[in-house]
């Protein structure tokens, strides 16, 4: 740091201090002088309703949003949920989403482009019914015979050892693996129909790869290559030692959270939400997206902004009444026996009180003579 | 001693213990007793005499109406019998309502011990008149006690919990502590909801053999026939007799297990034996024209209850057989049920005789039209108006046009003190029809008196200091204006009246943006605020020019649109003016000092344009496309004004610089001088969007037809590869999808280069031209569709391919690919669509509109589930952003501090500063 920025360090932030040491010499001093002055005239004033104009922020941008579903960023991306869809299913905390999707980073040297084909099968979860070739059923023995093909077997990386392993481990059967054809037995006592139900629980198996990933595919962005894949499983993929593990993600937050905490869950909403915002072409502050992810993670677990949510944890009674389920709150609060204690701004209103934010803030005490 | 009552929670707001007196608000002086009063006198330093102190508490107290009590908290609770019988004035017995004469009957539901709703008469009970009294409880016994339905389910986990016997939790002493806060650690993660389902668990995975490990009592298998039928084993019906008597075993320590405080909710007030009944000002009847009286739902329903319930007592009385007893036992619990909630899913609601369903209590809260967001988190203002609006440049931009005729209906209070009671006096005279004149008097003692042409005398001997004079609205007030949605703070702005003739609010055109408004017959409304707190309040924090900068992202919110930013384009790129057409526009801007104008015969635009700038100002910016603007000591010395230096909504660039050196006042004043300047230019050269602009020259014309023949051509071929079945397809893609996406990217680039070719045979000047590049309105692909080529219509990104089985039209083969069968349009709208053409137009524009239909109400309900969620958050002094409950969000705010609508689109624009130094 440079001497003169000394004495700055406590007044300003990082951002602004690695700013200032670009600053030439000859005009350091004035210049961090005014920004001194402007950050502190710049400062958010007590009181101030940040968390309603967040909402304001967010809310009136959302309503420009268009409601397609899916956009196509250059020819070989695949089918995201964007726009307001995919913003509602964030700040939702949905469990379940609609395009669970995945961008793997690869480690060099494969990130300039070696061998990512086939580290991109590999992901796959290959099922064994999109290997079989020919099937053959043998009632009297109660024997499905399985041609497999072996060339797609090469492709994504399916050993015989570890197909036959798959098929024993999913099926109640013996399994037999000679060359290219796969044997499996039922036992002498099970019936016919388990011999057909047979055929459809082994396409399902799966052969290889992660489960969960459904696709996969390999783009160029920037300098490297990167895999995209639609379905995710993080903890499997950071384990193979051919991922960058620093940089790859999944959009799936809960995911996230289990797999790296909350502070990244926190991470991956802002990052999810500037997403979105990014593709639709709209401004929308940083610090209002902080707030919210902010909000939706303090308790330690990813929180939804829905009455089940954020708003439920509210202490206030009426202000959970006046959001949704009147009537189940107000319930609710009669058996526990709960005392509102009128601290934040409906109950206020409904009272018509000064409410705690803002100008309602300040109280005045007179002293008593 | 069998009787109570539960009620809903809102009730319990009227009872006694609800309100308390907050120990935090120190600064209100002990309340006096009753209705807000007014407020005590300072005790005044020097010793005044008797009539002194007479006259000047006479005078406060004219100027000041304070409420001193606050409420602390709010206690929820269910009533208990007991409770409701102390809290009843009246025990109803009778299910007539009026005599013959049309006299309440005494203990009827309609008592006037229960409050009064006719004008005239006097409360029983309390002795005030209608709008005073606010009514007072009464109740009914109920012969046999019955179920209330909303605690249905929780009088169900209970009795599955406890033990039939001795009314114990059926879990082992030694288990319950441990228990227990297992439970609390699952209402605090999940919800009480949780948690009583969590006990139900809990007792069947430790109930042994059945038995209570208590009195080793046999257990019955308790199953709820819905809605409020319990069974025993299956076989046995439990009587709400029983029910309550098994509840009432339950001892206080055990209720806890289940989050329920005895305190608050003893289990066996869940089974109703008293019912209390509301007071008549909660169920008014009104009055139909015909002189019939019309009651309210809750009193018909009452009147089913009372009547059913002595039917029920008769039959007791005289021994009726079991069975007629409990149907009208039955039917009792129906009634009852339906008074709480008439919409529950397995009993038919109970109907008028019209067949519509009665609004019952939970209806009354419950929605959107309901109690709570309804009446109580939403209200209703005097003193507003609301009109179409209409754009008048000439007004300031912090100012508003109101109509005569509104300005003589909205009024100011003053109050009347030795200075200004003669300037007050001539609105007196004026009275209500001329203008400026004033409506009400207010005399100290609240009492509002009209001032007509009769009273006008009369009133003018009585005005003295201390009265309160509501004169009508004059140039300068303050108001608060308004247009819905009301999105974000900007859609609440204040503005200064100005009186004008006319019949529409009228606004200056560049307030537009943050409003959202247009003038194609939007209406806006209008507050005038009426105490001198809420006058300051919306000076200081909603004044337009405090508004300039958009919190949302830190850009200027206010600033030209339309012709305001296309004049100053003409003016600083083409124009060259001779000195007396400069003055002239200068002067009809309102800039009468012209010495800042250069001594020579020319003058450039860029000149005329700098005269409105401040003499030190330095701005350095982009224009729209990408040239350098440089300011320099108030010249603009390169580059032209365009919608990325003036524009609002994000884009001024120029406004947000002006704003941080010169402070918003004079900002607006220079937006606004900008504005009429530009509009000046316009008046003065002409501007136009002419057909001429869509005629093409002919080479153009042949270009862009060569570059749609080409695209048809590869496309052709593309298809025919694609029947050959020689076509690669994209990797992750199928070899259709392929097919699609290489298309529609054919056709997109062969529309953008027909974009293109139009472009480069463009001529600069007074038309579309300088509109479109100086950001004012439009875009090169609307000169393009209607000059050239509409393009490809898409519909969810895709090309049309709904319609008929294979194809979009009958009229194409099927598995048609080419061009025309999938949407495309060929041919621009001045040549004209045909009608396949048409068609495919007329999708995507449905579609379009849906869309937006669509995406209003769903982003509506983002925007009100996160203002709910989040409405409590604020800044502490400390910096910290904390809830309602003083829980830390975030330690610093943004994690530096900083305010956006303060900042430089979120940051402290190092850049600027250094230039600057």
């Amino acid at each position: 740091m440079k001497p003169e920025l000394k004495q700055y360090a406590d007044k300003l932030n990082k951002k602004l201090l690695d700013q200032l040491e670009e600053v030439p010499s000859s005009k350091l001093s004035k210049v961090a002088k005014t920004i001194v002055e402007e950050f502190e005239s710049a400062q958010v004033d007590a009181g101030e309703a940040v968390g309603l104009i967040c909402a304001e922020s967010i809310g009136e941008q959302g309503t420009q949003m268009t409601l397609d579903t899916f956009h196509f960023a250059g020819v070989a991306e695949m089918n995201v949920t964007m726009g307001l869809p995919r913003l509602i299913e964030i700040l939702d905390g949905r469990k379940l989403i609609k395009t669970p999707m995945m961008e793997i980073f690869l480690k060099s040297p494969y990130n300039k482009g070696k061998d990512v084909r086939d580290l991109a099968r590999k992901l796959k979860a290959t099922k064994v019914g999109d290997l079989v070739k020919e099937y053959s059923m043998n009632i009297a023995e109660l024997k499905l015979q399985l041609t497999m093909d072996e060339e797609k077997m090469k492709i994504w990386g399916v050993t015989p050892a570890g197909l036959s392993k798959a098929i024993s481990k999913g099926v109640k059967a013996k399994v037999k693996m000679e060359g290219n054809v796969v044997d499996v037995k039922l036992k002498d006592d099970s019936d016919l129909s388990a011999l057909y139900s047979l055929r459809g629980t082994i396409n399902e198996l799966q052969a290889a790869g992660i489960k969960g990933i459904s696709q996969v595919l390999t783009v160029e962005r920037g300098e490297e290559f990167i895999i995209i894949t639609s379905g995710t499983n993080l903890k499997k993929v950071l384990e193979l030692d051919f991922v960058d593990g620093e940089r790859t993600t999944t959009n799936d937050l809960y995911e996230i959270a289990k797999v790296l905490g909350i502070e990244a869950a926190r991470q991956a909403i802002i990052n999810e939400v500037d997403r979105v915002i990014d593709a639709q072409g709209l401004s929308i502050d940083t610090r209002h997206v902080l707030l919210v992810a902010d909000t939706m993670t303090v308790s330690g677990s990813i929180k939804g902004i829905t009455r089940y949510g954020v708003v439920s944890e509210k202490s206030s009674v009426l202000a959970r009444a006046s959001f949704e389920t009147p009537i189940k709150h107000l319930i609710n609060a009669t058996l526990a026996g709960e005392r509102d204690p009128l601290n934040s701004v409906v109950e206020n209103v409904m009272l018509n009180q000064l409410i705690p934010v803002g100008t309602g803030l300040p109280k005045l005490n007179m002293e008593k003579k | 001693m069998a009787e109570e009552k539960p009620e809903e929670a809102p009730e319990s707001e009227t009872a006694p213990e609800a309100t308390e007196a907050a120990p935090e608000s120190g600064a209100a002086p002990e309340a006096t007793e009753g209705e807000p009063t007014l407020g005590e006198v300072v005790e005044p330093r020097v010793p005044l005499t008797p009539e002194e102190e007479r006259a000047l508490r006479e005078k406060f107290e004219a100027s000041t109406r304070y409420v001193n009590k606050k409420v602390g908290s709010i206690f929820f609770g269910l009533l208990g019998p007991k409770m409701i019988k102390k809290m009843a004035r009246s025990k109803i017995v009778t299910p007539e309502l009026y005599d013959k004469e049309g006299y309440p009957v005494d203990g009827g539901l309609m008592d006037v011990r229960l409050g009064v709703i006719d004008p005239g008469l006097r409360c029983k009970t309390c002795g005030s008149k209608l709008k005073e009294c606010i009514g007072h409880f009464g109740y009914i016994e109920i012969a046999r006690p019955v179920i209330h339905i909303n605690f249905v389910k929780i009088i169900h986990t209970m009795l599955q919990c406890s033990c039939k016997e001795c009314g114990r939790v059926l879990i082992e002493d030694q288990n319950i502590q441990k228990t227990r806060e297992q439970l609390e650690q699952i209402e605090t993660d999940e919800g009480v909801e949780a948690r009583r389902d969590a006990v139900k668990n809990f007792v069947s995975s430790t109930k042994k053999m059945n038995k209570c490990p208590h009195c080793n009592a046999k257990q019955e298998k308790i199953t709820l026939e819905k809605p409020t039928t319990f069974m025993a084993d299956a076989e046995r019906r439990i009587t709400p007799i029983e029910i309550r008597s098994r509840l009432e075993k339950i001892p206080d320590d055990d209720c806890w297990v289940f989050g329920v405080n005895p305190e608050s909710a003893r289990p066996e007030w869940m089974v109703l034996t008293v019912l209390a009944i509301p007071p008549v000002t909660v169920r008014p009847s009104i009055t139909l024209e015909s002189g019939e009286r019309s009651e309210d739902d809750l009193t018909h329903k009452l009147g089913d209850i009372v009547r059913i319930n002595q039917r029920l007592f008769e039959n007791i009385n005289a021994g009726a057989p079991e069975i007629i007893v409990e149907d009208l036992w039955d039917l009792l619990q129906y009634h009852v049920t339906t008074f709480f909630d008439n919409e529950v899913a397995q009993l038919p609601p109970a109907r008028h005789r019209s067949g519509q369903p009665l609004k019952t209590i939970s209806e009354r809260i419950k929605s959107k039209e309901g109690r709570i967001r309804h009446n109580l988190a939403g209200k209703r203002t005097n003193f507003c108006a609301r009109t179409v609006i209409s754009p008048d440049t000439m007004l300031a931009i912090n100012e508003v046009g109101v109509p005569n005729s509104v300005a003589m209906k909205l009024s100011v209070p003053e109050i009347i003190n030795e200075w200004n009671r003669e300037y007050l006096k001539k609105f007196v005279e004026n009275g209500p029809t001329k203008y400026p004149g004033a409506n009400y008097l207010v005399r100290p003692d609240g009492k509002k008196k009209k001032i007509t042409e009769e009273t006008k005398e009369a009133i003018l001997e009585e005005l003295q200091p201390g009265y309160v004079v509501e004169r009508h609205l004059i140039d300068g007030d303050i108001s608060v204006f308004n247009r819905q949605p009301s999105l974000h703070r900007m859609s609440m702005m204040c503005h200064r009246v100005r009186v004008l003739p006319g019949r529409t609010l009228r606004l200056n055109p560049a307030v537009c943006a943050p409003y959202n408004a247009d003038f194609d017959g939007d209406e806006m409304n209008l507050h005038i605020p009426q105490t001198e707190e809420s006058r300051a309040e919306a000076e200081i924090l909603l004044d337009v020019q405090t508004q300039l900068i958009s919190p949302g992202y830190g850009g200027s919110a206010i600033g030209c649109i339309h012709d305001g930013i296309s004049g100053n384009f003409v003016l600083t790129k083409f124009l060259e003016l001779e000195r007396q057409p400069a003055i002239d526009l200068l002067c009809a801007v309102g800039i009468f000092d012209v010495s800042k104008l250069p001594n020579k015969k020319l003058i450039t635009g860029k000149e005329i344009f700098s005269t409105l700038l401040p003499d030190d100002f330095t701005f350095h910016g982009k224009s729209k496309n990408g040239e350098e603007v440089v300011v320099e000591k108030g010249q603009l010395i390169k580059g032209v004004i365009d919608q990325k230096t003036v524009g609002g909504e994000g884009a001024g660039e120029m406004i947000r610089a002006l704003q941080k050196d010169y402070g918003s006042q004079q900002t607006i004043d220079i937006i606004h001088s900008i504005f009429k300047l530009g509009i000046e230019v316009l008046l003065y050269t002409g501007i136009s969007a002419p057909v001429s602009d869509i005629d093409l020259p002919r080479a153009a014309n042949k270009k862009i037809q060569e570059l749609l023949v080409q695209a048809e051509e590869e496309v052709a071929q593309i298809i025919q590869d694609f029947d050959a079945g020689q076509l690669e397809a994209h990797p992750g893609r199928t070899v259709k999808e392929t097919v699609e996406l290489r298309i529609l990217e054919i056709l997109n680039k062969a529309r953008n280069s027909c974009g293109d070719t139009i472009r480069d045979h463009f001529t600069e000047g007074l038309n579309s031209t300088s509109i479109i590049s100086s950001g004012a309105r439009g875009n090169i692909l609307n000169i393009v569709q209607m000059a050239a080529c509409v393009g490809q219509q898409a519909l969810r990104g895709k090309r049309i391919d709904k319609g008929y089985k294979g194809r979009t039209l009958s009229c194409f083969k099927h598995g048609d690919l080419k061009p025309e069968a999938r949407g495309f349009v060929r041919n621009s709208f001045r040549k004209g669509l045909n009608p396949k053409e048409f068609f495919f137009h007329a999708i995507t524009g449905r579609d379009s509109l849906m869309d937006t239909a669509l995406r209003t109400p769903k982003s509506g309900y983002l925007y009100r589930r996160l203002a709910n969620a989040m409405q409590d958050l604020k800044v502490e002094h400390d910096k910290t952003v904390r809830d309602a409950n003083g829980r830390i969000i975030q330690f610093i705010y943004g994690e530096d501090g900083i305010d956006v609508s303060r900042s430089e689109k979120g940051v402290i624009n190092v850049d600027r500063i250094t230039r600057q130094a």
